[in-house]
């Protein structure tokens, strides 16, 4: 599973990605649906996350293609808020611990 | 309907007295179905005292709502059964944060009701209500999408003697809508 984010994080500085990590035990998943416009999904990643359009846009292609991707990590709490303001939005997201 | 114009914080289009017709059902309904699902909610009298509000702490049985109000953990995972925990979370996570995504829901709905003109004519967004308005048309377009059974391919067009193919033409031309809205609101981040 692919996860852009992280691993542009982890190019920038490797030795602390493992910190990030260790702080960011949760993470939000967000889902492939048949209904979600591919500019529409963008659109709310910009928007929710302050990603890049070029940063969405790969998020997006990773839902669309691989059925999934790890939209954002941190704290249970940061994580469910994320999730609700994505089911907000109508994107069927959840959250996990990261294994 | 005319595709949607962005003039500095002002998006603009216009509707007949059809389409605003259309929407304003759909939206109608779609507010409906979450208000039943707000009656559920449980009512007590230390929620009432310390203002704190707790929905129900299991998903609703209608396809719809549950498309609209997924649970916070993947339950239905083929690989593995969902864990307990998993479970007993999903019920409190969703107990918690319902009542807020229900206000959200509704909220954006009033939106759309209160700023598209029953009989048609100009519709003016400032960003802010065009966001409600994409919002609000995603919830009708899952919705729909539910009922249908849509698929990522779907045709344009179904057989004339599926029962869903008038439904269907409204579907396309939600997505439509909202495409355009959308192409609208980025147009200017390119």
């Amino acid at each position: 599973m692919s996860t852009p984010v992280e691993q542009e994080q982890g190019r920038v500085e490797p030795i602390g990605s493992e910190l990030v990590s260790e702080d960011k035990p949760w993470q939000t998943i967000v889902w492939n649906d048949p209904v979600n416009l591919m500019s529409y999904v963008t659109y709310v990643f910009q928007k929710l996350f302050g990603y890049s359009r070029e940063q969405a846009t790969k998020l997006m292609l990773d839902v669309h293609h691989k059925g999934r991707a790890i939209v954002s990590s941190g704290s249970k709490e940061k994580m469910e808020g994320d999730v609700a303001r994505l089911h907000a939005a109508g994107l069927w997201a959840t959250m996990q611990h990261e294994s | 309907m005319i595709p949607w114009e962005r003039v500095r914080d002002t998006v603009s289009s216009k509707v007949d007295k059809q389409e605003a017709a259309v929407l304003r059902g759909l939206v109608s309904r779609i507010d409906e179905i979450l208000r039943s699902r707000q009656d559920e909610a449980p009512q007590d009298e230390l929620s009432a005292l310390t203002g704190i509000r707790t929905g129900p702490s299991t998903a609703p049985d209608d396809p719809i709502l549950s498309r609209l109000l997924p649970d916070f953990h993947r339950l239905d995972s083929d690989d593995a059964p969902a864990s307990k925990a998993d479970r007993d979370s999903a019920a409190a996570l969703r107990s918690l944060h319902e009542p807020e995504l229900l206000d959200l829901k509704t909220g954006v709905a009033a939106v759309v009701l209160d700023t598209c003109p029953p009989r048609g004519g100009l519709v003016k967004l400032s960003l802010e209500q065009a966001d409600a308005w994409l919002s609000a048309i995603n919830d009708v377009r899952l919705a729909l999408g539910t009922t249908l059974g849509v698929t990522e391919d779907m045709p344009d067009e179904l057989p004339d003697d599926d029962p869903r193919a008038p439904h269907l033409g409204v579907y396309h031309w939600l997505t439509w809508l909202q495409e355009s809205l959308i192409a609208a609101l980025a147009g200017d981040e390119v």
